[in-house]
């Protein structure tokens, strides 16, 4: 029983004319498998080395290195929400809403909601500085979030 | 207010802008056409004579880069293009991306045919979403017709653009961390020499440009030397080292403003400018503290500083690290210069690679120092170790490989000296500024 479905495997093949090497797919091939499995077991770890000819410990260090990929211990929520800190937010009340948003979900930043729906994690500089303070849904950022917001995006991600 | 015309930012209000229709009915990649029917020598010199330099934080110039790459090099060479934009308050390369990417890749392709390089990687941060949905469907635009791929346009050029995603960190901004990080490692920056221009992506001849670099060679070549040269600030003849700032620079304007955004307007404008005329002042009428000039790593201007010329030399002139990235962040004077301090600092000493020692513990034991001051415990010695942590750590003191440590220490230096008797006050004081929910937050 592999970790990764032949459909994953075969689209971590075709980045590889992509690249002159196939150590270059590394971070394809991890945000492949996290955008999937919503985590990166040992087992994936093995088998993308294996695909790219590289030792695990090789794909083990890219990935660890980003603090971005989640082990099977810690793995992602359906959904991923990052709320800014950095300067821009941070004049703008990025730190009020983070910590609103960590009450009204039962969660520290890194942490997933009971059930299972959203990560919500602290972000530095997003750069949408111009709607600040800004939150990172997935993959698009809502500009100017109020508290108010903030409770209707979480009702909608609970959905 | 200014009477000039945006270019860069042309076509971002129109619908549908960032479509490949859209671009060629607006005359897109009409400058590819004409770089290819000239020689890449002709298109780099072009590009040199612009006195470009590039946009993503150092300003070296465009053109004297791309000629250090060897001359009768078998290849490959390879352009990668920097789209890792992280400095905090820096967003304009997003919104060329959303909006004009054709602009960008029109850019790039100009580029690869002048440094004979028939392989581009853009290397874009993960948290573009957006833009990386843009991106990619602009590349597929272009290869369906024929615009990138084999033989572009008849010529006898070969191009092909790659995307490559990010995984949320800053220092794959440098330029050697984000060859190592396309090479699937770890970023950590290389010791140079050997330069990318030698030595680079897969341990060959690179050049690594910025997005907005891409898009004003594009304007380069559809406007000329001359039209680019009447925009910003001639070259200062007192002093021989300055290479003058020319073109149009988006400016990001964030922070305490009325109206944040992105601003396209000659180099050379003032703070003070940019923030009446075009950010519609501070809320409230509140006064101004401090502005970050270019990014957080450029440190602070004072309000009497704010007269200060945003071009390359303005902000070194009082004591900040450069023009950076143009990203024009405002401080009200309701806000205390410690919090500012400490948020940067934070950042650094998260984003801080690891590689280097007096980085990986330098910007933590000056987070801690501020964190100690700001929850009341600080003393008056505190900020002569700040201005000493700060000072020792980074490739100016010779103690790092990259700049990171630089950046990290300039706004607290700037802060301290510029802003000295706030931070005595508040230490004196004895009083804690963390407020209830950055304990809820704290990681």
């Amino acid at each position: 029983m592999t970790v990764l479905s032949d459909d994953l495997r075969a689209r971590i093949v075709a980045e590889f004319p992509k690249y002159p090497n196939k150590r270059a797919v590394t971070l394809p091939a991890l945000h492949l498998v996290h955008d999937e499995l919503r985590h990166v077991s040992t087992g994936a770890i093995e088998e993308i080395a294996e695909l790219l000819e590289l030792h695990p410990s090789e794909v083990h260090d890219t990935m660890t290195f980003y603090q971005f990929f989640r082990t099977e211990e810690n793995p992602l929520g359906k959904h991923r929400v990052w709320v800014c800190r950095s300067i821009s937010c941070g004049l703008r009340g990025g730190e009020e809403l983070l910590a609103h948003m960590c009450e009204k979900l039962h969660v520290t930043p890194g942490g997933t909601t009971e059930d299972g729906k959203i990560t919500l994690e602290f972000a530095e500089c997003l750069g949408v500085c111009d709607g600040a303070p800004c939150v990172l849904v997935n993959e698009d950022c809502v500009h100017n979030v109020t508290h108010e917001m903030a409770d209707k995006l979480i009702s909608e991600l609970k959905a | 207010m200014s009477t000039y015309e945006p270019v860069l930012l042309a076509r971002i209000h129109k619908e549908q802008s960032h479509t490949l229709d859209s671009y060629l009915a607006d005359g897109g990649y009409e400058s590819f056409k004409k770089a290819l029917g000239m020689t890449p020598v002709e298109v780099t010199t072009l590009v040199k004579d612009s006195g470009l330099r590039g946009r993503g934080g150092a300003g070296f110039p465009t053109g004297l880069k791309w000629t250090f790459l060897p001359k009768d090099h078998p290849g490959p060479i390879y352009l990668a293009v920097n789209g890792d934009e992280s400095e905090p308050g820096t967003f304009n390369n997003r919104i060329l991306l959303e909006k004009d990417p054709h602009q960008v890749l029109e850019g790039i392709a100009i580029s690869c045919y002048a440094i004979r390089s028939n392989t581009a990687y853009l290397y874009l941060r993960y948290e573009y979403g957006a833009a990386w949905r843009a991106l990619q469907k602009a590349v597929a635009e272009c290869y369906e017709k024929g615009i990138f791929g084999k033989n572009v346009f008849g010529s006898g050029f070969d191009l092909d653009v790659r995307l490559h995603r990010g995984a949320a960190a800053y220092i794959c901004g440098e330029e050697t961390g984000l060859i190592e990080s396309l090479e699937g490692k770890r970023a950590w920056p290389r010791i140079k020499p050997p330069f990318p221009a030698i030595e680079g992506l897969f341990r060959k001849p690179t050049i690594v440009n910025n997005i907005e670099t891409m898009a004003c060679v594009t304007q380069i070549l559809k406007r000329g030397v001359e039209w680019f040269k009447s925009i910003g600030v001639p070259p200062d003849p007192n002093n021989p080292r300055d290479a003058g700032s020319y073109g149009p620079k988006l400016y990001c304007l964030s922070g305490h403003v009325n109206k944040p955004g992105c601003y396209e307007v000659p180099l050379g404008i003032t703070a003070r400018q940019l923030i009446e005329e075009y950010g519609g002042g501070v809320p409230g009428g509140r006064g101004i503290k401090a502005v970050v000039p270019g990014g957080i790593s450029m440190g602070f201007l004072a309000p009497s500083e704010l007269d200060t010329p945003l071009d390359f030399n303005g902000p070194g002139k009082v004591g900040c690290l450069g023009l950076g990235t143009a990203a024009v962040v405002v401080i009200d004077d309701q806000t205390s210069m410690v919090d500012v301090v400490y948020n940067t600092a934070r950042f650094f000493a998260h984003e801080s690679c690891g590689q280097c020692t007096p980085c990986r513990e330098g910007t933590n034991w000056m987070q801690r120092i501020l964190h100690r001051i700001r929850s009341g415990q600080g003393r008056m010695e505190d900020l002569d170790l700040l201005l000493e942590v700060s000072g020792g750590i980074g490739m100016m003191p010779g103690t790092t490989i990259c700049g990171l440590a630089d950046g990290a220490g300039w706004p607290v230096k700037n802060a301290i000296r510029k802003f000295r008797s706030e931070f005595e006050e508040y230490i004196q004081s004895g009083r804690s500024t963390i407020k209830p929910c950055e304990l809820i937050g704290a990681h």
